[in-house]
């Protein structure tokens, strides 16, 4: 790239647009992260990087491909364990505390920090079992009413109850895509999630199907605290208060949506948002 | 996007469309059209084969299924059983006096002798069974299905030997000659067969004359080297004494040439003889052993077994009583061809009549060879099951698969999904790898060594033979199964996972599910391999001769394979018959434990 060249190890800080965002002042931080890098073996993904995250609202990450933003959301539910090779430091808290510190489970985590992904991955099982199945192993129903309620409740939620109530027992992977990613949605909320990370959940969907979600997501963000990785900006400028532009696997430019999408600070999120690259 | 490669240039603002040239084309059709031949032709090379090994089995093991049984009326003389001591009672005398019964004709005590050996030693046994079973029976007389012997079995379901009838025309005139019975025809019926016996003796003085020529090829070759040998004599002198090299060798050829002409004078004898018997169509000639057996029935059971023949008489001895002299109407007697020679059967001539009498009087019963799948090996081909190889092998194979299973599977997931990715994890990888490729009969070895040898384990016994082939089967239920633990989409683990999961929860509940049908067909191939194994099981001592089913795990066994194998080995024709049978058995074990792969993969995959 041009005068973006990022030198390894500097910790740039990211450019606040404005200066005070405004939701940062409306909203309590949930998620705060200092110098989070991540390394895959030799090789650096994500450069010394702070941002806070505001509760009961909706945080987009924007970026061109492989800037890292995909792995930063992995580091908030501590995904990234899955993948041997990588190493995540500095230090992340949700709601002040360390979720990399060792003595926390987590488990318990993943069930505070709720994900969906890419592309909708219901289990191969019934449309309940699939929504069951976080509640059960996490013993929150006493008994199987408590569950079904448990299950009605976020498939009403997810917006999907209507559609499905009379086929609760039809497998999952049967439905059509965006339902499936709705079925995620209401999987991922089951289990009462404080926040929930989406990993560019509409990206294999078509534009009705996304439209649902982004209407899904407007309500959900009442009750949690949502982050929500996309290559659509548009998307991002309709469904977040927050944006976070990354570029090469640092934290350019973070600020009020409208802020970003009108009057951005730096050169590289204006030509990104303009369409120049990426 | 405007200025996306284009292979071909643009010209007047439109790019040209492609066109690929008419013989590249058909170039291209010829190779796919070629290829599909080729396959076709490797598939219908593939089935073409197994619709021949599969007809051959077939064809040889049929007989396996079906026994004969001949139904006699045995007097359980009180005067040969003791009541107290009943399995100490004569039964060989009380079975063989009730074959006799029906031979009455039959006197010379040679014959007598010969006549039980039609029936299979286990009808003895089974007239002791009954008899102790129920001792009221003693002093009756009850008719009871005894078992034929092997070769007898053999001879009633054809396989000894063809049987033809040739037709006859005229009546027949009986009278007593000095040594027999000289039986002439009325219609020329003779002429036939010795017509019939002439053509043998014509292919038999063609191989013959063959024998000769090629006598007749080394005679010239000694002829040749003799004025050699002679010349080196003459060349060592007068004073070579007979230990000289060159007067051996001399002395080594006249002795060769001489032997050689003797052999082709005895030859040339032989040949002239047929040729002589075969020039004059009408010169009587007597029947050898070498030749088809040829015997005339007459009314009233009386057959004539045919020694000599002319052209419209027959001389030979009575093998069943002959009634009554004097003349027999067309239709009232026949003639039949044995045409294998009898000396080159097991079934003698006089058992073939003895039998074919027993047939004709139905009192013989071919029906469904039950025992065949109710007992245990044996010497006697007639009584040889497939019980305990079956029972064996099913031992085996639970054991094999109780031992493999758990630890293959849980093996699998521990690599698959919870080992760390270092340098000892890799080589032990490896390991499975080449564990899959070892020899099974290596594994026999290792079996030997450790589990007899070492832990002292029951030889010739399921258990070991189950633990030796899990050994060998588990690096293909690993390999299978970790397999279809990668198969699963990781989508599928990281959904578990981000509901809270833990690990082993996303791999047991969600992971090992999916993987099932596909660790089960690695299972199932890996049994189906086992179950067909046998080099292994030699070694721990599963190839021995083991007569009783075994009741456990720890009881001396033999498997399926090894059965057959065994069998494979024995001269009698009648084991050839049981070897295919119990291939048959082996293959329909295979096909089964098949068909369970495919219901149990279906199972499992229908649930969702």
């Amino acid at each position: 790239m041009d005068a973006a060249v990022v030198e390894t190890d500097t910790h740039h800080k990211a450019i606040m647009t404005p200066a005070e965002p405004l939701i940062m002042q409306q909203r309590a931080p949930k998620i705060v992260t200092e110098n989070v890098t991540v390394h895959y073996a030799e090789k650096q993904a994500i450069f010394p990087l702070d941002i806070s995250i505001p509760d009961r609202a909706v945080s987009a990450f924007i970026g061109p491909s492989g800037c890292g933003k995909s792995t930063f959301l992995r580091c908030m539910n501590r995904m990234n364990d899955t993948i041997p090779i990588c190493r995540v430091g500095g230090r992340i808290t949700i709601d002040g505390s360390d979720i990399y510190d060792p003595d926390l489970d987590v488990v318990q985590l993943r069930a505070r920090v709720g994900m969906v992904f890419q592309k909708p991955n219901p289990f191969p099982k019934s449309i309940m079992e699939n929504v069951a199945y976080g509640p059960r192993i996490h013993g929150l129903a006493q008994s199987r009413t408590d569950l079904e309620e448990i299950v009605v409740k976020s498939l009403k939620r997810a917006g999907l109850f209507e559609e499905v109530k009379d086929r609760l027992d039809a497998p999952g992977t049967g439905l059509s895509g965006g339902q499936q990613q709705r079925l995620c949605i209401a999987r991922a909320i089951a289990v009462n999630p404080d926040v929930i990370l989406m990993d560019e959940p509409c990206s294999a969907l078509d534009p009705i199907a996304t439209a649902r979600i982004e209407e899904l997501i407007d309500e959900l963000r009442e009750n949690y605290c949502i982050v929500i990785v996309t290559h659509s900006m548009q998307q991002a400028a309709r469904v977040s208060q927050l944006t976070a532009f990354f570029h090469l696997g640092t934290l350019v430019e973070v600020g009020d949506t409208e802020a970003i999408f009108t009057n951005p600070q730096e050169r590289r999120t204006q030509d990104y948002i303009m369409g120049r690259f990426g | 996007m405007t200025d996306m490669a284009n292979p071909v240039p643009a010209r007047a603002g439109r790019p040209q469309t492609t066109v690929i040239d008419a013989a590249r084309l058909k170039k291209r059709y010829r190779a796919e059209a070629r290829f599909r031949w080729y396959g076709i032709a490797a598939i219908g090379f593939a089935c073409g084969f197994l619709v021949l090994l599969l007809s051959d089995i077939l064809l040889k093991g049929l007989p396996a299924f079906e026994a004969n049984t001949v139904t006699l009326d045995v007097m359980l003389d009180d005067s040969k059983i003791d009541a107290d001591a009943i399995s100490k009672g004569n039964f060989n005398s009380i079975v063989n006096n009730a074959i006799r019964a029906q031979f009455p004709g039959v006197t010379s005590r040679s014959d007598r002798r010969a006549l039980p050996k039609l029936l299979s030693f286990d009808a003895v046994d089974k007239v002791r069974r009954e008899v102790i079973a129920n001792p009221s029976l003693i002093g009756t007389t009850r008719s009871f299905d005894l078992k034929l012997s092997d070769e007898a079995d053999l001879f009633l379901l054809g396989m000894s030997t063809d049987e033809f009838d040739i037709p006859v025309t005229g009546s027949v005139s009986i009278e007593q000659i000095e040594d027999g019975f000289r039986l002439t025809s009325s219609g020329n019926d003779f002429a036939g067969v010795l017509a019939r016996v002439k053509q043998r003796l014509e292919t038999r003085r063609d191989r013959l004359s063959l024998d000769a020529s090629k006598l007749e090829r080394v005679r010239d070759r000694l002829a040749a080297e003799m004025p050699v040998a002679e010349a080196a004599v003459a060349e060592a002198g007068p004073e070579a004494t007979d230990t000289h090299p060159a007067k051996r060798r001399l002395a080594k050829l006249q002795a060769d040439t001489s032997s050689v002409a003797a052999a082709l004078a005895r030859l040339k004898a032989q040949t002239d003889e047929l040729s002589d018997s075969i020039n004059n169509p009408t010169r009587a000639e007597t029947l050898t052993s070498a030749l088809p057996s040829y015997f005339v029935r007459l009314p009233e059971k009386g057959v004539v077994k045919i020694a000599g023949i002319g052209s419209d008489y027959i001389t030979g001895q009575a093998y069943m009583p002959v009634a009554a002299t004097g003349a027999v109407a067309a239709g009232n007697w026949s003639l039949v061809e044995y045409s294998q020679p009898e000396a080159d059967r097991r079934i003698n001539d006089r058992e073939i009549i003895w039998l074919t009498s027993l047939r004709d009087a139905g009192m013989v019963k071919s029906g469904f060879n039950w025992p065949f799948f109710q007992r245990g090996d044996s010497r006697e081909a007639e009584v040889a099951g497939v019980l305990g190889g079956m029972v064996g092998s099913a031992l085996t194979l639970l054991v094999t698969l109780l031992l493999s299973l758990p630890i293959g599977v849980a093996a699998a997931i521990y690599l698959e999904e919870f080992a760390p990715r270092n340098r000892l994890t890799q080589l032990i990888e490896v390991n499975i790898n080449n564990l899959a490729a070892v020899p099974s009969i290596v594994f026999g070895l290792l079996g030997l060594a450790v589990f007899l040898n070492f832990f002292g384990l029951p030889r010739s016994s399921a258990m070991v033979g189950g633990m030796v082939l899990a050994l060998m089967t588990l690096p293909t239920i690993i390999i299978a199964s970790r397999a279809a633990l990668r198969a699963v989409p990781p989508s599928i683990r990281e959904g578990a996972l981000g509901v809270g999961a833990s690990h082993q929860q996303a791999v047991f509940h969600h992971v090992l599910p999916l993987a099932m049908p596909g660790i089960l067909t690695g299972t199932i191939i890996g049994m189906a391999q086992a179950l067909g194994e046998t080099a292994p099981l030699l070694m721990i001592g599963m190839v021995a001769f083991i007569v009783d089913v075994p009741g456990g795990f720890s009881d001396a066994a033999t498997v399926l394979p090894v059965q057959i194998f065994l069998w494979s080995d024995l001269p009698e024709a009648a084991f050839q018959a049981k070897t295919a049978g119990a291939i048959m058995v082996l293959l329909g074990f295979l096909f089964l434990m098949n068909a369970v792969a495919v219901v149990l993969r279906k199972q499992f995959e229908r649930r969702w």
